[in-house]
């Protein structure tokens, strides 16, 4: 009996290696997220995944590349790439005012927004691998960021933090590293493309994990 | 048009040990959790929640901000042990852990966004900003 379950078990391990391995960005708002998967994309598809603005909450649903082939040092991954809108535990319009946003828009852009943090949190649990993009120049001991972690953690599911925007002076890598000394923390900057090697080196790495 | 601006007519601060959750499902954890919160109270809560109960609880609020009137959301923060601790305080840890069903050793700060405008944390401490 068991011998028949061993055998099925290898026959679908050869169709789940098939699979395209999903790969997530979380992080907080503005964090850097699409700008990182827009990267990626346009490196290896030509074709951005997304619009991306210094607006927070520009991206409020959930965006999806299928069929993303990463190469790296001769090796070769496919990847649906899933970029999520940032999570936040609060959303105020009046937030989007700053930005020189007409009031109903904002009001329209907020109610969005907050969707897509339910949206994100939904999509946790379908992940293979996750990359938790921060913004460098912030605190990272943001609740939300330790919340987001632990669970991915806790679920079993590997994550690389990412430490975005290391061309700004205010960046300290450093302090994202001892934040989260458990995990491997990279620095990059996504709109200049430095480190990317480091990032895929990491990525292909944490695949292993899966 | 002069902006008319709200002002927070009062807040308490509410103390919640442990015991008062430990034997309640995730589901009863966030109702009494909510009720305290839609309260217009910031709750400090001895221990945290699981993981997936903050996670869930942040989903919870963002849903309910447009359905609750006056509520914008949640301010969340947690001061634990850092996981540096040496092997006998993890062992420490865990046996605390597994007898009461929770980080005791925790904190847990949770308010509401009209009154808490933010919560700055490092490892050390944490400060609370409130709105005006």
């Amino acid at each position: 009996m068991s011998g028949i379950k061993s055998f099925f078990n290898g026959i679908f391990s050869i169709f789940k290696s098939k699979k395209d391995i999903k790969l997530g960005f979380y992080g907080p708002p503005n964090a850097g997220k699409t700008s990182l998967a827009n990267r990626i994309c346009k490196d290896f598809t030509g074709e951005e995944i997304g619009k991306v603005s210094k607006i927070p909450h520009e991206t409020r649903s959930v965006q999806f590349k299928e069929k993303v082939e990463i190469s790296y040092k001769g090796k070769k991954m496919v990847f649906k790439m899933i970029d999520t809108p940032g999570i936040a535990t609060k959303i105020d319009y009046e937030e989007f005012l700053k930005y020189k946003v007409k009031k109903n828009e904002a009001k329209k852009r907020a109610k969005e927004a907050t969707q897509g943090v339910i949206e994100s949190i939904k999509w946790l649990d379908d992940m293979d691998v996750v990359v938790v993009v921060l913004d460098a120049t912030e605190n990272p001991y943001n609740q939300v960021n330790i919340t987001i972690i632990g669970n991915l953690a806790a679920r079993k599911i590997p994550v690389l933090i990412v430490a975005n925007k290391i061309d700004k002076r205010k960046a300290d890598l450093k302090k994202v590293q001892a934040a989260f000394p458990e995990y491997d923390v990279i620095g990059t900057s996504a709109r200049y493309g430095k480190n990317l090697d480091k990032f895929y080196e990491s990525i292909f790495k944490l695949t292993k994990k899966i | 048009m002069k902006k008319r601006v709200k002002k927070i007519k009062g807040f308490s601060i509410y103390f919640m040990p442990y015991s008062e959750i430990r034997n309640l499902d995730s589901e009863g954890r966030m109702k009494k959790i909510l009720d305290i919160i839609f309260g217009n109270n910031i709750l400090i809560l001895q221990g945290r929640l699981r993981l997936d109960e903050e996670t869930r609880l942040i989903g919870d609020t963002m849903a309910m901000i447009g359905h609750v009137k006056n509520f914008r959301g949640i301010e969340l923060a947690v001061i634990s042990g850092n996981g540096r601790e040496n092997l006998l305080g993890k062992i420490r840890n865990n046996v605390a852990s597994t007898l009461f069903g929770g980080d005791i050793g925790a904190i847990t700060i949770i308010g509401p966004a009209t009154i808490v405008k933010e919560i700055k944390r490092n490892p050390k401490k944490i400060e609370l900003f409130l709105n005006k």
